[in-house]
């Protein structure tokens, strides 16, 4: 009986670890909130673009992550992207003319939102919509705004080589 | 000389058929008893136990030093792009959709895939297997069923286990010796990793489980019963077992991505 | 229990080739032959674990091959067999090794079952050894501890293949004692296949003599002793010589030294 109790006390143990690992990996892992961090408050702001902005990125005020990105949307009255974000409760005193940004950590990282804080003295509260907002650098758009400003010099130069129909 | 190679060949494919003919009834024999063993579950438990709990020591060793290589690794190449915040998510993401089921799988078949195949083989070389039937027991349910089923519990919580402690791993190489910023590491995690990666990984090792534990008791309960074909059994438990999870691996890969 | 006209083959070689067998209710009945000649697959036909090819194999009036898969499993219900090594579940105890067929089949209570495991236990003297593993057994314990797992369903047929090999002198006297007993006092019939001529012979109430795929004799043993027939005489007086030959079959020793060369 005492060799049953200790392969029950071992399987219990192997069991019990395989299952907490699992929820580690779901819940801490993934950006996935389930229940547990369901605290704080929750923010609005509209974009232009998000670019590849995704749910569960992290919202940071000068490099302190203060927040998660919970859900992003198209907001079909204003055309922008609306973007929800949750707020832990401790950083309560964001002001109310802060000004939230989408950026890229390094090179390949992923995309998050930075929130610069304004001078006010009233704070933003549930359900707030930030006033202004910057939007995703699309890597496309820079680069075709760069070859433009190059084309338009060039034409400035020597106008006569450009044929125009 | 190329008839008879040709011969050859036409038979080797034969015996492969024949082979995986004779695994398919075998699967469909097990799937049949798989309600009725489930009411005796002292037996399955008893079966995680060999399969899980004693794999529990080298799978939490090698989860370990795999994620340690990767945070080596993955950081080496990442910083090249100046991107080293995005180990976290590399570390993750290799873990969670490759390495841990495969390297899990792998283990398991040298570990439990390898005692099962013996276990079986040596009980069909003493007679055991038969005074069962004699004693009107059906040995596939009483002795295959707990086996297979402990088997296929076992390996995706050993997958998760994996899976997890390698996280920590490369988080100790990452952070701890490479300078990481802990904070990125983790959020950079979170931000990359969706919930589909883990639901990967998770039905991938749930596939290799099947295969592992239908090879080992396949490869054991059909052993020739001599101490040679115990031994043979043995390992060609662990080389069908290595190239079906390999080949599966890529098969499931193509098909989720 | 009848056995008519049983032909059996492997692989194209014939092991059996028109075997007639009857065995009466309440005897011990022993069955003999030289190494190879199919003893114990003569055993597996009769419990039903492979099918003649032709010829009718008949337990208690049924016809084993007409029996489906749970028809068989009924049937052995009703033997016990003990295997040449007694075939004790390894990672059970003597205890549970004798339980084990109640447990499967039975739901008996805890209380009555202890009461049905350690009679029977005592019956083949191990008693006290209920708590040791197979492992911890000598190969006398572990036959009786075989035995003792054979009967606790109460079978009406015991069947024992090779129960004395690798035994000493005194238990094989304890074996050959307990097969005698639980035969007559459990009013059991027993086939007893071995090729231990003088041990059988001391107890046994009818013999047959299988070699060749044939039944060479048959008869109670002190008749197949004093048989006159070749066959007969080499393997009940163990001659070395005879009409089973010394030699393997081989090409002319002297042509062959030759060749060698």
């Amino acid at each position: 009986m005492r060799q049953t109790r200790t392969i029950e006390l071992g399987t219990g143990l192997f069991v019990l670890l395989g299952f907490a690992a699992l929820f580690f990996l779901v819940t801490q892992i993934t950006n996935r909130e389930f229940g547990l961090g369901d605290g704080g408050y929750l923010l609005l702001a509209s974009f232009e673009q998000v670019g590849g902005l995704k749910p569960g990125a992290p919202v940071s005020m000068s490099g302190v992550t203060i927040g998660h990105v919970e859900g992003i949307k198209y907001d079909f009255s204003e055309y922008k992207a609306r973007v929800t974000m949750r707020i832990d409760s401790d950083y309560n005193r964001i002001p109310d003319d802060s000004d939230a940004g989408i950026f890229t950590a390094g090179l390949l990282g992923g995309q998050y939102i930075g929130i610069g804080p304004g001078g006010s003295e009233t704070f933003l509260a549930e359900g707030d919509q930030m006033q202004f907002t910057q939007s995703a650098i699309v890597l496309e758009n820079l680069i075709s705004k760069f070859l433009f400003s190059k084309a338009g010099e060039k034409q400035g130069d020597a106008p006569a080589e450009v044929s125009t129909p | 000389m190329l008839a008879s190679l040709s011969r050859e060949l036409l038979h080797n494919l034969r015996t492969a058929l024949q082979a995986l003919g004779a695994y398919t009834f075998f699967f469909m024999r097990l799937l049949k008893e798989v309600p009725r063993a489930l009411l005796r579950f002292s037996l399955i438990v008893e079966q995680v136990h060999n399969a899980g709990a004693l794999s529990l020591v080298i799978i939490m060793l090698s989860g370990l030093f795999v994620g340690m290589v990767l945070g080596l690794q993955g950081f080496d190449l990442l910083e090249r792009f100046g991107s080293e915040e995005s180990l976290g998510s590399a570390a993750a993401l290799g873990l969670l959709k490759e390495l841990g089921p495969v390297v899990t799988a792998l283990l398991f078949a040298g570990r439990a895939g390898t005692a099962l195949a013996s276990e079986l083989g040596l009980m069909r070389a003493t007679d055991q297997l038969a005074a069962m039937e004699m004693m009107a027991v059906d040995p596939v349910r009483r002795v295959v069923m707990p086996r297979f089923l402990g088997g296929v519990l076992s390996m995706p919580l050993l997958a998760a286990i994996f899976s997890m402690i390698g996280i920590f791993g490369a988080q100790l190489v990452g952070v701890q010796l490479m300078g990481v910023d802990t904070g990125q590491f983790w959020s950079q995690m979170r931000s990359a990793v969706e919930f589909g990666d883990v639901l990967e990984g998770v039905v991938k090792s749930c596939v290799f489980g099947v295969a592992c534990s239908l090879i080992a008791v396949y490869e054991g309960y059909h052993s020739v019963p001599t101490a040679e074909g115990v031994g043979r059994a043995t390992t060609r438990t662990v080389v069908i077992s290595s190239v079906v999870v390999l080949l599966l691996d890529y098969m499931l890969t193509a098909a989720m991505l | 229990m009848r056995v008519r006209g049983l032909h059996y083959s492997v692989s194209q070689r014939p092991i059996f080739a028109g075997v007639d067998l009857d065995i009466e209710r309440g005897s011990v009945t022993a069955v003999m032959g030289p190494s190879g000649t199919g003893k114990t697959t003569l055993l597996r036909l009769i419990t039903g674990q492979l099918m003649a090819d032709r010829g009718l194999v008949e337990v208690e009036g049924q016809d084993v091959a007409g029996l489906r898969r749970d028809g068989i499993y009924r049937m052995r219900r009703r033997m016990g067999m003990l295997f040449q090594n007694g075939a004790l579940l390894t990672d059970l105890d003597v205890y549970e090794n004798v339980a084990f067929p109640l447990r499967e089949h039975t739901r008996l209570p805890e209380r009555l079952l202890r009461h049905v495991v350690l009679a029977k236990l005592q019956a083949v003297g191990l008693r006290g050894a209920c708590r040791l593993m197979p492992a911890e057994l000598s190969g006398g314990m572990a036959r009786r501890v075989a035995i003792a797992r054979a009967i606790v369903t109460d079978p009406q047929l015991l069947i024992y293949d090779e129960p004395f090999v690798g035994l000493d002198p005194i238990s094989l006297g304890i074996v050959l004692r307990l097969i005698r007993l639980l035969n007559d006092t459990l009013g059991l019939t027993s086939i007893v296949v071995s090729h231990d001529v003088h041990d059988l012979s001391a107890f046994a109430d009818f013999s047959y003599l299988l070699s060749g795929g044939l039944v060479i004799a048959a008869g109670p043993p002190s008749a197949l002793a004093t048989d006159t027939r070749e066959e007969v005489r080499q393997f009940m007086h163990g001659l070395p010589d005879g009409p089973v030959p010394f030699h393997y079959p081989a090409p002319d020793y002297l042509e062959q030294l030759r060749q060698l060369r």
